[in-house]
C-alpha cells in the first residue's frame, strides 16, 4: 500500500483535451456519480529504484549516483498531467514548488532543443518570496472583476495575465479587499508531522500540480521523521493509508480541496492541511460517500 | 618600564573606534588593551548566529548596548532552505535578558522571532530603542503590541520584508498616548487589510521627531495627505496603495501635502499605482535621492516623464516596465545615480513581455559615472555588453546579473559569457559582490580566481563544468567570505583540497551539486572548527552510501560547536564518529 493524496472533485479544471487523454495512463478512478463534472484523481507515490532519466551535465552525474538511493516520480514522469505554461508541446516545464532536483526537468528541456522558456525550478529566478507575492497580489487585485464573473472558466494562458499587468494604468483600483489579503505562499501542515511547510500556490495552475508538489514535500518528509529508509515508506502510512487535502478559506471554514474551480480556490484559500481520512469525517456530506467508494476499491 | 596611559584615557580613545575590524585589531595589541576594549565594546555584529554562542559573547563583552544577528543562509530568500531549518533568536534574547539589562538595539536578519521573544524584549530591556526585523518570520502583531505598550523609549521599529501574522491594526493603539519618541516606523510588510488609521494618525501627529514612515498596502491613497500633513518633517516615506478613482480634491490635497514635505528624500511603496496620481509628487521628486518603484506597475512612458523630475536621484529600484527606452532616459537625467535595481515583472513568462535588454544596462553604465551597485534581471546578454560595462564602470562594487533562463549563451555569438564576466572582475578592482548567470564554463572561475581579489560574496547558479571551477574560486579569491552555489557540477575534490580556506570564510552553501556524503563526513571529521551541515529532506544520511550526493550542504565556521536545534532533516557531520550528529 502506498501513501496517497486524494483530491475530490474539480480535478478536471484546467486540463486540456490532449492532457486528459494522457491522464488515462495515470491511475484515475472516475465513477458515475450525481455530480456531473467530477472525477476522482489519485496520484500515487511511486518509488522507482535504479537511477534517473536521461539528462546531461551535472544532473546526470547526480542522477546516476542516486541510483542506489531511490527516486521519487515527479509529475515530469507523467507528461502533460500538469498544465504547463509553455506554448509548444516539447518536454514540459513543470510547475513545482518545493520539489528537489527540479533542475533535471530544466536540463531535459534544453537537450530536446525546444525552447521551453523558464522552467519552474525552485528558487529561480532568484526573487524574494516577499516580492513575488506582492506582484502576484497586484495582478490578482486587477483581475478581481474577472474572478467574480469567471466562475468555472478554465485557466487562462499566461498572456492574459501579462496583459492585465501591462495595462494596469487603465484599471482603477476597484480591487476587492479579499484579493489583497491573499499571499502566494500558504502554510501547509500534515497530520503527524510537527514541522509545517509553505507552498507557492502561484507556481501551480491546477490541483494536480499542487497535489504532486505536496506529495513530494510531505510523503518524503514523513519517512525521514520516522527515520526509516525510503523503501519502507508504504508501511509507515499503512494504518491510515489515505490522507485528504483540506483548506481553510477566508471565512475560517475548513473545506475539501478540489470542490471549486482552481482560480476560486486560489483566491480564497488561507492555509492547507493534509488531514487523516479518519479525522475528515463530517467535513462535507459528499465526503462520506467518497470514502466508501475508496474503501471498496482494490488497491 | 612601559609607559602606559590610564584605562579611562584608553577607553576614551577607543570610543572613537567604531568599526568591528578596528576594534578587533585593538583588542589584539596586548592583554590590557584586550581587557579595556572588551569592557567598552558597545556594538556587536554576528554575521552567523551559529558561529558563536550567546554565552561566549556575553562572557567576553559584558556591556553591550547593540547587537546585530543574522540567521538563515541567503538562499533562504528563494525558498531553498526548508522551514524549520533554524535561526531561532529566542536563546539569544533569553540570555541577554539577564546579561544586558541596558540593551538598546536589536537588529535581526533572516531569523525566526516569536511573540514570546518580542514579549521578552518588551519586559527585559528598560531602555530599548531600536528593533529591526529584516526578513524575519514567526511573530504576529500581538508581539508588536507588547513592544508598543512597554518600550517607552522606542525610536525605531522596522519590520522590512518580514513575514508577520497580521491580526489587524489594533496593535498600533498600544503605543500610549504619552509616547512621542518614534523616529522610524516601517510596517510596509503587514498584509492585513485592517489598519487602525486613527491610531496611526494620532501616533504620527504626536511623534514630532518622526523621520521615516513606511506604510503598508492597507493604507488608502486618500489618507496619505492627512498623514503627511501631520509629519511634514519626514525624510523617508513609503506610501500604501497609490491608486484610486481619480478625484480632483484627493489629487490637490496630495500635491499640497507632498510639496510641504521639504525634507523628503526617499520614496517607496506605490502599490496599485494609478499613474494619473503621480504628478502630485512631482514637486517633491526634484529633491529625491532614493526611489523605490519596484512594486509599481508603471509603464515606460510614465516612468520617463517621472524620471525627468528627479535629477538628484542616487538610488532607483524599478520593474522592467522601464524598458531600454526608460533606462536611456534615466541615463540622461540622473547623473548622480549610484545604485540601480531592475526587477522582472513577469519572471516565469516564456516570451519577454517588455522591451528590456542588455542595452538598457549598458546605456546607464556608460552615462552614470557614479554607478557602483547593479542588480539587473534580463533575458539576454552578450560578452560585448559586459566588456563595455566593465571598461566604462571600473568603480562597480556590486554587480548582480540574472539572465532569467539558466545557461543562456551570448545571444550574438552563442558563446559562453566567460569573457564578459572575466572583464568585469578584471576591470572592477573593488568588486565586493558578484552574482553570475548565463552559460558559463570553468573559464569564468579561472578569471574570478585570478582577478577578483576584493570579492567578498559570490553567487553561482547553473554554471561551470568541473571541480576545477570551484577550485579556482576557493584558491584564488583572497577576500571571499560568502560563497553560495546551486546546480553546478562541483564535487568532492575541490572542496576537500581547499578545506582550510573554509575556515577563513563565514559560510559556504552548495545545493544540487555533486558533493558526496563521504566527503562531507571527511570534512566534518578533519575540520573541528567547521560545522558541516547536510540538509536532506528524503531521509537521514547515515542510511546512505558514502558515494551518494548530498542534496544541500551548508558549511560555516564556528567556535560554538555543532548546534542542537536542528530539525530531523539537518545533520552535522561530526568528528566524533562515523555517524553524524543530528
Amino acid at each position: 500500500m502506498e501513501g496517497r493524496l486524494v483530491l475530490l472533485g474539480g480535478g478536471s479544471s484546467g486540463v486540456s483535451t490532449t492532457e486528459s487523454a494522457v491522464l488515462s495512463k495515470v491511475e484515475v478512478v472516475s465513477e458515475a456519480c450525481s455530480y456531473p463534472a467530477e472525477s476522482e484523481l489519485e496520484l500515487g507515490l511511486g518509488l522507482s529504484l535504479g537511477g534517473g532519466g536521461g539528462s546531461t551535465g551535472n544532473t546526470k552525474a547526480a542522477n546516476s549516483s542516486w541510483g542506489e538511493c531511490g527516486r521519487i516520480l515527479t509529475a515530469k514522469d507523467f507528461p502533460s498531467v500538469v498544465s504547463h505554461r509553455t506554448n509548444n508541446g516539447g518536454s514540459s516545464s513543470v510547475a513545482v514548488s518545493g520539489t528537489k532536483r527540479a533542475a533535471e526537468t530544466e536540463s531535459v528541456s534544453h537537450d530536446s532543443g525546444s525552447p521551453t522558456g523558464v522552467s519552474q525550478v525552485v528558487g529561480w529566478p532568484p526573487i524574494r518570496a516577499y516580492r513575488m507575492n506582492s506582484l502576484v497580489n497586484q495582478a490578482k487585485a486587477q483581475r478581481g472583476d474577472e474572478l467574480e464573473s469567471g466562475i468555472g472558466e478554465k485557466d487562462k494562458p499566461k498572456d492574459a495575465l501579462k496583459k492585465k499587468l501591462d495595462y494596469n494604468g487603465k484599471q482603477t483600483s476597484s480591487a476587492t479587499v479579499n484579493e489583497k489579503a491573499y499571499l502566494g505562499f500558504v502554510k501547509v501542515n500534515m497530520d503527524g508531522i510537527p514541522i509545517g511547510r509553505k507552498v507557492d500556490l502561484n507556481a501551480h495552475s491546477s490541483y494536480e500540480g499542487l497535489a504532486q508538489a505536496l506529495e513530494d514535500m510531505f510523503l518524503r518528509s514523513a519517512n525521514s521523521a520516522e527515520k526509516e529508509p525510503l523503501t519502507m515508506a508504504s508501511k509507515l502510512l499503512d494504518g491510515s493509508s489515505e490522507f485528504v487535502l483540506t483548506y481553510e478559506d477566508k471565512e475560517g471554514d475548513w473545506m475539501l480541496v478540489g470542490d471549486v474551480p482552481w482560480r476560486m480556490f486560489v483566491g480564497s484559500v488561507r492555509r492547507l492541511r493534509i488531514m487523516r481520512t479518519s479525522e475528515a469525517n463530517g467535513l462535507a456530506p459528499r465526503f462520506n460517500e467518497s470514502n466508501d467508494r475508496q474503501r471498496s476499491k482494490p488497491i | 618600564m612601559a609607559f602606559s596611559l590610564p584605562d579611562e584615557v584608553l577607553e576614551h580613545v577607543f570610543s572613537f573606534i567604531q568599526s568591528d575590524k578596528d576594534r578587533n585589531a585593538v583588542s589584539m595589541v596586548c592583554k590590557p588593551w584586550y581587557e579595556i576594549e572588551r569592557w567598552c565594546r558597545r556594538k556587536i555584529f554576528i554575521g552567523n548566529c551559529y558561529a558563536v554562542s550567546p554565552r561566549i559573547v556575553i562572557r567576553r563583552f559584558p556591556e553591550v548596548r547593540s547587537i546585530e544577528l543574522k540567521g538563515k543562509p541567503h538562499f533562504a530568500d528563494f525558498n531553498l532552505v526548508p522551514d524549520g531549518w533554524g535561526g531561532y533568536v529566542l536563546p539569544w534574547i533569553a540570555e541577554m535578558a539577564g546579561a544586558y539589562p541596558w540593551l538598546e538595539e536589536i537588529r535581526l536578519k533572516r531569523m525566526v522571532v516569536t511573540d514570546e521573544c518580542l514579549e521578552l524584549i518588551a519586559k527585559s530591556f528598560k531602555n530599548f530603542k531600536v528593533l529591526v526585523l529584516f526578513s524575519c518570520e514567526g511573530f504576529s502583531t500581538d508581539g508588536l503590541a507588547a513592544i508598543a505598550a512597554s518600550c517607552t523609549n522606542l525610536r525605531e521599529l522596522d519590520l522590512r520584508e518580514s513575514d508577520v501574522d497580521d491580526l489587524g491594526g489594533h496593535w498600533l493603539s498600544h503605543f500610549p498616548e504619552t509616547y512621542t519618541s518614534l523616529v522610524s516606523l516601517n510596517i510596509s510588510c503587514l498584509g492585513s487589510d485592517e489598519v487602525s488609521l486613527s491610531a496611526l494618525e494620532r501616533l504620527v501627529g504626536r511623534c514630532t521627531n518622526l523621520r521615516t514612515l513606511r506604510l503598508n498596502r492597507a493604507v488608502p491613497l486618500d489618507k496619505i495627505a492627512n498623514i503627511l500633513g501631520r509629519a511634514p518633517q519626514l525624510v523617508d516615506f513609503g506610501t500604501g496603495t497609490y491608486g484610486a478613482d481619480l478625484q480632483l480634491e484627493v489629487f490637490s490635497n496630495l500635491a499640497g501635502a507632498f510639496s510641504s514635505c521639504k525634507e523628503l528624500r526617499s520614496l517607496s511603496g506605490f502599490w496599485d499605482v494609478v499613474p494619473a496620481y503621480l504628478p502630485a509628487i512631482y514637486p517633491a521628486f526634484s529633491r529625491l535621492t532614493s526611489l523605490n518603484l519596484s512594486y509599481a506597475t508603471i509603464q515606460s512612458p510614465d516612468l520617463i516623464k517621472l524620471l525627468r523630475h528627479c535629477p538628484s536621484l542616487q538610488r532607483l529600484l524599478v520593474l522592467d516596465y522601464i524598458e531600454d527606452s526608460g533606462l536611456e532616459a534615466l541615463a540622461s537625467s540622473c547623473k548622480d545615480l549610484e545604485e540601480l535595481r531592475v526587477f522582472p515583472s513577469d519572471p516565469f513568462g516564456v516570451e519577454p513581455n517588455v522591451s528590456l535588454t542588455e542595452q538598457g544596462l549598458v546605456s546607464v553604465c556608460l552615462a552614470c559615472p557614479k554607478l557602483q551597485s547593479v542588480l539587473y534581471f534580463c533575458r539576454r546578454m552578450s560578452n560585448m555588453a559586459l566588456v563595455t560595462i566593465a571598461q566604462n564602470r571600473p568603480n562597480l562594487t556590486r554587480f548582480r546579473l540574472c539572465i532569467i533562463e539558466p545557461r543562456t549563451a551570448d545571444y550574438l555569438t552563442l558563446e559562453p559569457l566567460d569573457v564578459g564576466f572575466g572583464a568585469i572582475v578584471e576591470h572592477c578592482k573593488d568588486l565586493r559582490r558578484l552574482s553570475l548567470s548565463g552559460l558559463l564554463t570553468d573559464r569564468v572561475f579561472e578569471y574570478i580566481g585570478r582577478y577578483a581579489k576584493k570579492l567578498e560574496m559570490l553567487s553561482v547558479a547553473f554554471a561551470g563544468e568541473s571541480d576545477l571551477g570551484l577550485h579556482h574560486v576557493l584558491s584564488g579569491c583572497e577576500s571571499l567570505r560568502k560563497l553560495e552555489i546551486r546546480d553546478c557540477p562541483f564535487g568532492d575534490k575541490a572542496l576537500l583540497a581547499n578545506a582550510a580556506k573554509l575556515e577563513t570564510m563565514r559560510s559556504l552553501w552548495m545545493s544540487s551539486c555533486s558533493v558526496s556524503f563521504g566527503a562531507c563526513k571527511l570534512l566534518g571529521q578533519k575540520m573541528p572548527r567547521l560545522n558541516v551541515e547536510v540538509i536532506d529532506e528524503s531521509g537521514p544520511p547515515d542510511s546512505r552510501p558514502d558515494s551518494c550526493p548530498v542534496d544541500k550542504l551548508y558549511i560555516y565556521r564556528s567556535v560554538a560547536g555543532p548546534r542542537f536545534d536542528m530539525p530531523p532533516f539537518v545533520c552535522t557531520m561530526d568528528e566524533d564518529s562515523a555517524l553524524p550528529v543530528s
